[in-house]
């Protein structure tokens, strides 16, 4: 009944925090924890994404926008203007919050491909923003000159340091997403979820749910376009086109759309898919990627987390 | 020698327009086709034109084929990977909803394309033109004789797809698997068969746009989600599932583009479509030519 | 008996329902009593479902108006109506069989009892105080109909009797004046009827006014204080349950659908 136990959160969390360290030991993956470091900051989206997706069954194809424009919102205030990059932060947040009503609030009300679509389009021409307006983004080439982070004169200058810095807020917006899905509006959500019918009958306003949840998810998404600003120093369009979107819907559909653990699972794959196994591939990763979304849509609907299901249903016959 | 004159400048933009939306129109149509059968937006729509570009690139420039005999060799390879994408993407998935369907055909797209990559490489190709390179004058606007051809198609598919679902049997089983699936099937009619036929239809109305528009813009491996997303932007300002508004949808998509490329911005080209497709799915989804009531009326 | 005369707490006036070029209900009028139990029955395709999506806010009426506790209802929203004081259950059970018996009727609270987002992400106290509210009350309700011990079953796991009788339980959660029953008899058997027919009767006890629709005669015979009976979208008859089965239209149309 989706209890969210309190054991795989603490095994999860020592195995976060013991990492670096086991990492460090063995020099053929030393080099995992920065490759971590992108799967944590890609967790980030695909938590908010998985609620979108799983439970108010909203599609997004243009989550790169908001990851997009938290990064550059970050760079620009910090790197242009000097300001301190914590209230950046938030107001890259603000700003993607305001954005998601703008589009959510009218796209939401309509089907399924739908609001596909205008993600879809939402995304692309976000895209193109950045790309054209050079005077504010550096255009094509990019920018450079992005400050880290520090707290109170401690720098997280250093690949762990940074680390667990990421993985701080990954947890921290974790347990605030068990929360929400384990409170009432958790419950309005999976009523939504089951039968729309019912859950309005029952005074569950959809319309305003369903804008919650998309708002929420683009806010997370913009917090972890900072936290990669400030990591790489340097962000360029390329990061944040159509294939970014899609490739965080093939993580939240391997690892599965209606659970955070899938959503943990399917963006940690990825990543280590993406920045280490399909090397050797170099660009025909796309052909990897379209293979497993494919493979992922027809035999496990459920993702990952759902094949424990399928194989004890193997078992009962 | 010509001057060029205002007027002249908005007839070439119009002109323009015109042509590249006569290529979103052939991609509205195929939305169309398989939207009506299915309710499915096939994502993987824009990669049928890349394919009937490229392919055709391989059959007429690479081995040399005549136009005349590289053309339909094109379009029933492209049709036969619209059939595959029926077979493997669609009809396997066991529990289908709008969003695996979405997903699958999303798929699909990027397999489509990595593989034109694989083959193609990232490069941009060309074909000659069909009758030659000879600009023809028009009202102070200077017009390619490929244009001619954009627009002959569209009207040549418009035809034939008219007779086929008013006059023939399987246009006309098709027509009633769009309207009631169960009723249809009740009556005899397969309608995977019928589902199979639309994805086949689509295909090869995407390649006959790729083929004819090659000679003009050039094609790459990566062209069809844009044209996918601008094809569906036309589909939906004319009325998803009506087949004169994707037409006109189409049209009035290409000239605005055109239109705002020259006049406001080129960088912001592919914007204009996109910023139509949101004002449209916003305010009026139900598109110019559809009605909220009757979005059940597909008949082409 | 114990209904208020003369307070109409819902007035149906004068509704049209046409889909394209059917009509599903046409000039209906009828009033329902604060107190009362009145049923609606007829053949199948009546119209009776058509009705309570409208009054419940599923779709607004092509033509005419519903009236509840005096205000016009009938183009709100269906969690606005459910705000209001009107609550439902399904034809076909709608229950959220991925929660568990509690948790549907803590759902059911939600017009009554609800915590911000922030509020709730944050564990914060004002959530934690909702949350023990939210939970006292739906307790409250699961022993009131006799499911208390299956508090944390899921709710699919239970059978149809009781599925319909924790549907009616999570309509009350919202404190509904008026709740609207599809059929809460069907596919029940006889000791699952009466206890159906046993709860209906102490939910109006309570004085929550009954809308119901039926196919189960004795069940309605028993339990209404008022039948309107409907057919091909008009009503026909309306009246006591004696009146109603003397009356010769009716028996003409169900005898009439038969055929």
């Amino acid at each position: 009944m989706l209890r969210i136990g309190k054991i795989p959160i603490a095994v999860f969390a020592l195995f976060i925090i013991a990492f670096p360290w086991v990492a460090h030991e063995i020099p053929s993956i030393g080099h995992y924890t920065d490759i971590m470091i992108f799967a944590g900051i890609y967790c980030l989206i695909t938590m908010g994404l998985s609620l979108l997706m799983g439970y108010t069954g909203q599609i997004s194809i243009g989550h790169a926008a908001f990851y997009g424009i938290g990064a550059y919102t970050s760079a620009i205030l910090t790197a242009q203007y000097g300001l301190n990059p914590w209230p950046c932060i938030i107001i890259g947040m603000v700003i993607s919050a305001v954005v998601a009503v703008l589009v959510g609030a009218p796209s939401l009300k309509l089907r399924g491909h739908y609001l596909a679509m205008a993600t879809l389009a939402f995304g692309i021409i976000v895209y193109i923003i950045f790309n054209e307006e050079a005077a504010w983004t550096g255009g094509p080439d990019g920018m450079t000159g992005i400050p880290g982070l520090s707290m109170f004169g401690f720098e997280f200058d250093s690949v762990e340091k940074y680390y667990y810095l990421v993985w701080i807020f990954v947890f921290a917006a974790f347990i605030f997403t068990v929360n929400i899905i384990q409170s009432g509006i958790g419950r309005a959500l999976r009523a939504i979820h089951v039968s729309e019918p019912a859950a309005g009958a029952m005074g569950v306003d959809i319309s305003r749910f369903k804008i919650l949840v998309f708002v929420y998810s683009a806010v997370l998404a913009s917090l972890a376009g900072s936290l990669y600003a400030h990591y790489l120093n340097f962000i360029n369009p390329s990061t944040f086109d159509l294939f970014f979107s899609i490739k965080l819907l093939i993580m939240i559909a391997l690892g599965g759309m209606y659970n955070i653990w899938g959503a943990i699972i399917g963006a940690v794959l990825i990543t280590f898919l993406s920045y280490e196994w399909l090397h050797y591939f170099q660009e025909y990763e796309v052909i990897v990627y379209g293979a497993i979304l494919l493979l992922v849509t027809i035999f496990f609907p459920k993702g990952l987390v759902g094949v424990p299901g399928i194989v004890k249903g193997w078992f009962r016959e | 020698m010509e001057t060029i004159t205002l007027s002249g400048q908005l007839f070439q933009y119009l002109i323009t327009g015109i042509t590249v939306g006569s290529v979103y129109a052939m991609v509205a149509v195929g939305f169309n086709i398989i939207y009506n059968v299915t309710e499915i937006i096939n994502f993987a729509q824009g990669e049928f034109v890349m394919l009937g570009g490229l392919i055709m690139v391989f059959f007429h420039v690479v081995m040399g084929l005549p136009l005349i005999m590289a053309f339909p060799a094109t379009v029933i390879l492209v049709t036969l990977v619209g059939i595959l994408l029926d077979r493997l993407a669609i009809s396997p998935i066991r529990q289908p909803s709008v969003l695996t369907l979405i997903i699958a055909t999303i798929a699909a797209s990027i397999l489509i394309k990595g593989a034109a990559m694989f083959i193609w490489g990232k490069d941009p190709y060309d074909l000659p033109a069909f009758s030659g390179r000879n600009p023809i004058t028009v009202f102070g606007a200077v017009i390619q004789p490929q244009y001619l051809w954009v627009i002959g198609f569209l009207i040549v598919i418009v035809i034939v797809l008219s007779i086929f679902f008013n006059r023939t049997i399987i246009g006309k089983a098709m027509s009633a698997c769009a309207d009631n699936p169960n009723a249809a099937s009740l009556v005899g009619i397969n309608v995977k068969q019928m589902i199979l036929l639309s994805f086949a239809l689509s295909a090869a109305i995407g390649a006959v746009a790729g083929i004819t528009v090659t000679p003009i813009s050039l094609m790459e491996y990566d062209r069809g989600a844009m044209l996918a997303v601008k094809g569906f932007g036309a589909a939906i300002l004319g009325g998803l599932g009506s087949f004169p508004g994707a037409i006109l949808g189409g049209l009035i998509m290409g000239s605005i583009e055109s239109f705002g490329a020259g006049v406001i911005s080129s960088g912001y080209k592919d914007a204009f479509a996109l910023i139509v497709l949101l004002i449209v799915l916003f305010f009026r989804p139900s598109g110019i030519l559809g009605s909220i009531e009757i979005s059940k009326i597909k008949r082409f | 008996m114990n209904f208020v005369e003369e307070e109409n707490i819902l007035e149906i006036n004068r509704v049209v329902m046409a889909f394209g070029g059917l009509m599903a209900l046409s000039n209906l009028s009828f009033q329902v009593k604060r107190g009362m139990i009145k049923a609606i029955i007829g053949p199948n395709g009546a119209g009776k479902t058509t009705l309570f999506n409208i009054i419940t806010g599923s779709f607004p009426p092509t033509e005419g108006s519903v009236m509840f506790k005096g205000s016009p209802i009938e183009h709100l929203k269906a969690h606005k109506i459910a705000e209001r004081g009107i609550s439902r259950t399904f034809q076909t059970v709608e229950l959220f069989g991925n929660m568990t018996v509690l948790e549907n009727v803590m759902l059911g609270c939600h017009t009554r009892v609800r915590s911000s987002f922030l509020s709730s992400g944050f564990q914060l106290p004002q959530f934690r105080r909702n949350e023990a509210r939210a939970k006292e009350s739906a307790m409250k309700i699961l022993k009131f109909i006799g499911l208390v011990d299956k508090f944390n079953d899921p709710a699919d796991s239970l059978p149809l009797g009781e599925q319909k009788i924790l549907e009616i339980g999570r309509a009350l959660a919202s404190e509904p004046e008026l709740i609207c029953l599809d059929e809460p008899a069907a596919g029940l058997n006889e000791t699952e009827t009466y206890v159906a027919s046993s709860l209906i009767r102490a939910i109006n006890a309570k004085g929550i006014t009954v809308l119901l629709v039926e196919h189960d005669m004795k069940v309605i015979m028993n339990i209404s204080d008022e039948i309107a009976v409907l057919n091909y979208g008009q009503k026909i008859a309306e009246g006591s349950p004696q009146e109603i089965q003397n009356n010769r239209r009716v028996i003409e149309a169900y005898l009439g659908s038969e055929t």
